[in-house]
């Protein structure tokens, strides 16, 4: 530690850090802007100038930016100086000078941090008369809007977007005071991660378009802590909600998992919740098969009218919460209960947290992913299956660079140094997937094969660390020679990381992974593993239970089953069209539990309108095997209510009497009792009767208007707002807000700091963990000494059919994932469903890119848009899968393929 | 009076090739440094020669080489690069010596790249210059044909690549570190010190910017040395120095001379002094970043801490002449616009600040200023000092504002009284 003095106070800091990093981590003010907590300093904005003083003596100073200065031992600095303070005020005024004065219609007006800036540097008065330059703005697609007039020339749209997300198209163009940020031309922004300029842009240029479609001011918006439901990494979120509808989600910092970003997924992907399929009322399904609404007590009477047999059984799903399976598990009695995930998909899960909980090497959080010196990636095509990972990747490789600066002295924070001095090095990352990535450009090497290929690199690469690991039968001197190489980069590393996951298509990669991690475990070196898991609760459902999806099929078809309740799922997802139909068609009767219409829900003699995340509390289990809580934000006043209180209910109609939960406490507590290796969920968050000082928490800022008015066009008679009972919110802005437990915070806010960047006030220390502990309790861990044996199936070589192609599946970041596909803005991004080829594969079969093809898979032929994807082995199809329209097939799996015939060409 | 470093040019004369360059003594340097010399000993005779930056920033030569990371564990490969992006208002010493006689210019690279051990070598020129470009292309590829340049000089055991780039055209690119960016095909925008380029310098590798006729002297060093050089200087910083005079004096030009020697001199004896009905009001010493001198600081010797002492800098050493029947707010206007627009943008102080004086400068030239904008302009030459602006882009710019406030407050109160210009009426 260090000592520096501040204003004549004296504050421990971290040498290493800069005096802007260090003063805002004892939450001292000093306005910036080029500064960013994840993008270090470049000294551009000079908006954060302090006075130095040399020593005790020097009364003059010089000015210097905090954030390009070394904390050192000793320094002294004055914010308060008259000369700083009158630097740091014309560095406003000079950004005005061109800053239009739109703030009242401005979308960032009341969480603008040039607003923020100004008041705080104390700058009122225009003395610039001339004109302000203006700009033309740019088309930039779906998710981002473009205000250029309004740019303060900070850089940090570019330096997120290029230097730390990867994208190519955005960048700085023109000069002096004319720079412009944009595209080329007009066009939708590349980057699976654009979303993130709307925090990231201390201003209005870059703004949330489906916020502006239905724009809210941020003070009339409510909050509530939750977790992203578009993909299994649990990154934390806040929507934002205005008369029932959600307007926008934020990112919600939490220091070991998502911390300052999100994906475009996951940001602009809340559009379903107030999809024009939402289902808001029971429907019971009438003798012509239409369906009626119903009043609640109707459906429920009906629905136990079904469970009274005893003869039901229920499905649940990895995109319903913890509590909401739970609850289905306890209606119809644990073995009863069914997963709701593919057969293959849930042994997949199964040979996951087998990994996690076996070990040795414990599963990584994504800040521990970024700290890694070393990634293999085997199989995972993360920007598609797991986006805010490829993001975290991206920021692994960067080590060697910083190892580098350190040796040249230059501090971590320096960006631009850093980067200058690390151009041409980075930290090895592995790439072997079947098809070509969007991190294949930081890759050291990139391989491409099929899944049983890229198990055996695995498993090679293994037994090359620890030869106690099983040997690869028939490898060739060159694959051998590539897996000692790798092995080699692994086990130089101090903390490598091994990446695989659902987006393999194969249990052997995945136990090729382990074997990797465990065999670097084994040989002292401190490995960490990522497993990506498809859907937001996949980890949670599989550390619950439950019999596979083909056993409920066969009960309902034996007859040991009459009622089927489905919670939360599409099966028309999870297996092929027949299958399904068989299942449903066996049954006698079908309950839907869901918040959206579906093909399954078309089906059901009753549908049950399910709360999404938004209008449900309950615990989701990341991939990292993280529980976390997300709370509700809307509190549903048609028929929407919970799945979990709905199934309680039904329990309650039946007279079953192993379902008594008041409040989702009872049932948390319920479901430690009978799952104790899940009981810790219930560490997640505080819970609903938690109060501070007496008081509930205020879920919206304090200038929220229209409590009681805001319905005034329904009813003048002002109700009290309703209230959650399961959780410790007002549902207004009445209600305490200040420092809280970290899994609370349902907005941020700190006087003087209306916009994202208040973060600041609510951390240990800037960039470091939320006052508190960062959110979310690790629910798996390897058991103590965990050692299992390393994994012993090795697969043959893959070897190409003469007319027949191994298709493997091909996610796509928008469209493959089912709830985000619904909304509008993703919707927009999605492309039509294809089959990628390799060019000689497709010269073969005489079609070229944009062709029709047709894939004879599982007894069904289908008519998909040929996609050449030179790095494709031959032999091997990489189908778009989760598509909409796209039926659900198990893969990988052989099929053939043919020209479609010429009437489907186009 | 010795004049080594334009003894070859001749006005109106094509450059020696080079054989004509190597019977007037031409690449001896290069055969006595690669021969006899280690790259230690270059460089010491380099520091011992007091050699300064004659790119505006006068810092010590063999200094700024010594801080270059040697020997086996240095990073490879090192770079020397000549800043020949002469943009410096009123400044055209560097395109004499380039036009006038590119094998000096390429013997020097070749000795300065053996003090720092660099292999590879470029010469970043103003893209305007185009003559000069293709001489010292074409010096450098008979250089090459003679075994001066490529693998193996002289069977020295050292080798040197030699490029010849043409900037795509900013001031900005002189500045050292914009110009790396540049080199590397990116904006063109400064980086952050440290690291220094000689730590991290272009492709992040140990890299050394000299000016043109800072290289240009070192070839003269090895030959005669440091004891010599020193003695050709009238002052404390050893060597000649090409000084120059633009605007208007009878015989604007560019002359070598002892560095040290008086300004007046300079003006009255090789410019010829002023134009007939011309009265001087002030000079820039140095080029179109420096302070303004007035009549009162003729006797000031040409030299770099003589010149900083009277308040300005010499800068490039070649002399912008403000005259009686010129508006110095009009002047200053001009200068002010070439600032702003020249800008690269990356700073708000000089990106914004900039085109405000410039705006204000046209509005009180153009009878339109206002009670204030004196205030204003203040502010700005306070606001954009050194170590405020992230590079000396702006505090160059606000040099002859300073003192042009200083100096010709009255002209600027009578513009903003009288609502107008009277170099106008």
């Amino acid at each position: 530690m260090a000592t520096i003095h501040v204003d004549g106070r004296d504050y421990e800091v971290q040498p290493t850090d800069n005096l802007l990093h260090a003063c805002l981590s004892h939450g001292l003010d000093i306005p910036y802007f080029c500064w960013h907590p994840a993008l270090g300093s470049v000294g551009a904005c000079r908006q954060c100038a302090v006075k130095e003083f040399r020593g005790e003596d020097d009364r003059a100073g010089r000015i210097v930016m905090s954030c390009m200065t070394p904390a050192a031992d000793g320094t002294r600095l004055s914010i308060a100086e008259a000369e700083a303070v009158a630097f740091r005020k014309s560095i406003i005024e000079w950004l005005m000078t061109n800053h239009p004065h739109d703030c009242p219609v401005c979308e960032e007006g009341g969480e603008c941090h040039l607003q923020d800036m100004t008041l705080m540097t104390g700058h009122s008065y225009r003395r610039y008369r001339f004109t302000k330059r203006t700009y033309r703005n740019q088309y930039l697609g779906p998710f981002v809007g473009h205000e250029m007039n309004r740019c303060i020339a900070c850089y940090r749209c570019v330096r997120f977007y290029r230097d730390y997300a990867g994208g190519r198209d955005l960048d700085v163009y023109a000069a002096h005071n004319h720079v412009y940020f944009g595209r080329h031309e007009d066009g939708v922004l590349e980057s699976e991660f654009s979303g993130n300029l709307v925090e990231v842009c201390p201003t209005g240029v870059f703004t949330d378009r489906t916020l502006a479609n239905v724009y809210t001011r941020k003070w009339d918006l409510k909050g509530a802590p939750s977790v992203c439901v578009h993909c299994g990494l649990g990154c934390n979120t806040i929507p934002n909600a205005r008369y029932g509808e959600v307007r926008r989600i934020l990112n919600r910092y939490n220091g070991e998992v998502n911390r300052y970003f999100l994906c475009d997924r996951g940001r602009f992907g809340y559009g379903f919740v107030n999809g024009p399929k939402r289902i808001r009322r029971p429907l019971l399904a009438q003798d012509d098969g239409a369906a009626e609404p119903v009043a609640p007590t109707v459906a429920l009477g009906r629905w136990a009218s079904l469970l009274r047999d005893g003869r039901a059984i229920g499905i649940g799903s990895p995109r319903a919460s913890l509590e909401a399976n739970f609850a289905l598990r306890a209606l119809v009695g644990p073995e009863r209960f069914h997963a709701g995930v593919a057969d293959a998909e849930g042994r997949l899960l199964e040979t996951v947290v087998a990994i996690l909980r076996d070990g040795p090497a414990p599963a990584a959080s994504l800040r521990q992913a970024e700290d890694s010196d070393a990634v293999l990636v085997l199989g995972e095509d993360a920007p598609n299956t797991a986006p805010r990972l490829a993001l975290t990747l991206r920021q692994a490789v960067r080590r060697a660079a910083f190892a580098l600066a350190e040796q040249q002295k230059i501090p971590h924070w320096q960006d631009a140094a850093v980067r200058d001095a690390g151009r041409d090095v980075r930290s090895p990352l592995v790439i072997a997937t079947p098809d070509a990535t969007r991190l294949d450009d930081i890759a050291m090497a990139t391989l491409r094969g099929a899944p049983d290929d890229i198990a055996r690199l695995g498993f090679a690469i293994a037994h090359a660390i620890d030869p106690a690991a099983p040997a690869v039968e028939g490898l060739t001197e060159s694959a051998r020679e590539q897996a000692e190489r790798f092995a080699a980069l692994l086990q130089a590393a101090a903390r490598p990381l091994v990446v695989s996951g659902y987006g393999s298509g194969g249990e052997a990669v995945i136990r090729a992974a382990a074997n990797v991690a465990q065999a670097l475990r084994r040989t002292g070196r401190d490995a960490r593993i990522v497993l990506t898991v498809p859907e937001c609760n996949s980890l949670g459902l599989a550390l619950m239970g439950g019999a596979p999806l083909s056993a409920a099929h066969a009960a309902l078809r034996d007859g040991r089953a009459r009622t089927l309740i489905v919670l939360e799922n599409d099966l028309y997802r999870r297996a092929d069209r027949a299958s399904v139909d068989a299942m449903l068609g066996a049954a006698e009767h079908v309950v839907v539990l869901d918040h959206t219409l579906n093909e399954t829900a078309y089906h059901a003699d009753i549908v049950i309108p399910a709360g999404t995340f938004v209008e449900a509390d309950g615990t989701f289990i990341s991939n990292e095997g993280r529980a976390q809580r997300f709370f509700q934000l809307i509190v549903a006043e048609d028929g929407v209510k919970e799945s979990w209180r709905w199934l309680n209910e039904a329990a309650r109609a039946a007279g079953k009497s192993n379902a008594r939960w008041d409040t989702l406490d009872d049932l948390i507590t319920a479901l430690g009792e009978q799952l104790p290796a899940l009981a810790a969920i219930r560490d997640a968050a505080p819970a609903a009767d938690f109060r501070i000082a007496g008081n509930r928490i205020r879920s919206a800022p304090h200038r929220y208007s229209g409590r009681t008015a805001i319905h005034a066009d329904l009813t003048v008679h002002e109700p009290k707002p309703p209230q959650n009972p399961d959780a410790p919110y007002t549902n207004s802005m009445e209600g305490y807000y200040g420092r809280m437990p970290p899994a609370l915070y349902p907005f941020f806010w700190a006087p003087s700091w209306n916009s994202v960047q208040a973060l600041n006030k609510f951390q240990d220390e800037v960039g470091g963990a939320l006052h508190g502990g960062d959110p979310g309790v690790r629910v798996i861990e390897p058991r103590p000494g965990a050692d299992s044996d390393y994994a012993q199936e090795i697969p043959r070589p893959f070897a190409r059919r003469d007319g027949e192609w191994l298709v493997v599946p091909q996610y796509r970041v928008f469209g493959s994932e089912e709830l985000s596909a619904l909304a509008a803005a993703v919707a927009e991004r999605v492309t039509g469903p294809s089959l990628g080829l390799n060019p000689e594969d497709a010269a073969m079969l005489a079609v070229v890119d944009g062709d029709a093809v047709a894939l004879e898979l599982g007894g069904a032929s289908h008519v998909l848009s040929a996609q050449i994807r030179p790095a494709l082995p031959r032999g091997v199809a990489a189908l778009s899968i989760g598509l909409p329209g796209l039926p659900a097939v198990a893969l990988p799996a052989w099929a053939r393929i043919l020209p479609a015939p010429p009437e489907l060409r186009t | 009076m010795e004049c080594p470093l334009t003894s070859n040019i001749r006005r109106g004369q094509p450059p020696l090739d080079i054989a004509g360059y190597e019977r007037v003594g031409g690449y001896q340097a290069v055969r006595k440094a690669l021969a006899t010399m280690s790259p230690e000993a270059v460089t010491q005779e380099v520091i011992d020669s007091k050699l300064r930056g004659r790119g505006g920033a006068g810092f010590p030569t063999g200094q700024k080489w010594s801080f270059v990371p040697r020997g086996e564990a240095a990073p490879r490969p090192k770079y020397l690069i000549v800043n020949a992006d002469e943009m410096e208002p009123g400044t055209f010493k560097d395109r004499l010596l380039l036009e006038g006689d590119p094998h000096l210019m390429v013997e020097a690279v070749i000795v300065s790249a053996y003090a720092v051990e660099a292999e590879v070598a470029y010469i970043f020129i103003r893209g305007e210059y185009r003559l000069a470009a293709e001489r010292v292309e074409r010096a450098a590829a008979e250089a090459a044909a003679r075994g001066y340049l490529g693998r193996n000089i002289l069977k020295s055991g050292f080798s040197l690549d030699l490029h010849v780039h043409t900037s795509a055209g900013r001031y900005i690119c002189g500045e050292e570190t914009a110009l790396l960016t540049a080199l590397e095909g990116n904006r063109a925008i400064p980086r952050a010190k440290p690291p220094f380029p000689q730590a991290a310098g272009l492709w992040g590798r140990p890299s050394v910017v000299n000016n043109v006729e800072t290289l240009c002297n070192v070839p003269h060093i090895i030959n005669r040395g440091a004891e010599w050089f020193r003695g050709l200087s009238l002052g404390p910083d050893g060597g000649t120095k090409i000084y120059g005079a633009s605007g208007r004096v009878k015989r604007p030009g560019a002359w070598e001379l002892p560095m040290g020697t008086p300004l007046r001199e300079i003006l009255e004896q090789h410019a010829g002094g002023m134009c007939d009905g011309y009265a001087l009001r002030g000079l820039l010493p140095g080029g179109a970043s420096t302070g303004f001198l007035t009549a009162d600081h003729l006797d000031v010797a040409m030299d770099f801490g003589s010149v900083e002492k009277a308040g300005s800098r010499l800068g490039t050493g070649t002399m912008i002449v403000l005259d009686d029947r010129t508006c110095p707010i009009g002047m200053l206007r001009n200068l002010e616009h070439f600032f702003a627009q020249e800008s690269c943008g990356w700073c708000t102080p000089c990106r914004d600040g900039l085109p405000w004086t410039e705006r204000i400068l046209a509005a009180i030239e153009s009878g339109e200023g206002e009670d204030g904008d004196l205030a204003v302009l203040e502010m700005h030459t306070q606001c954009l000092g050194m170590g405020k602006t992230f590079c000396a882009h702006a505090p160059g710019a606000m040099a002859p504002l300073e003192s042009g406030l200083r100096h010709f407050r009255g002209d600027f109160e009578r513009h903003i009284r009288t609502k107008s210009c009277p170099w106008r009426t």
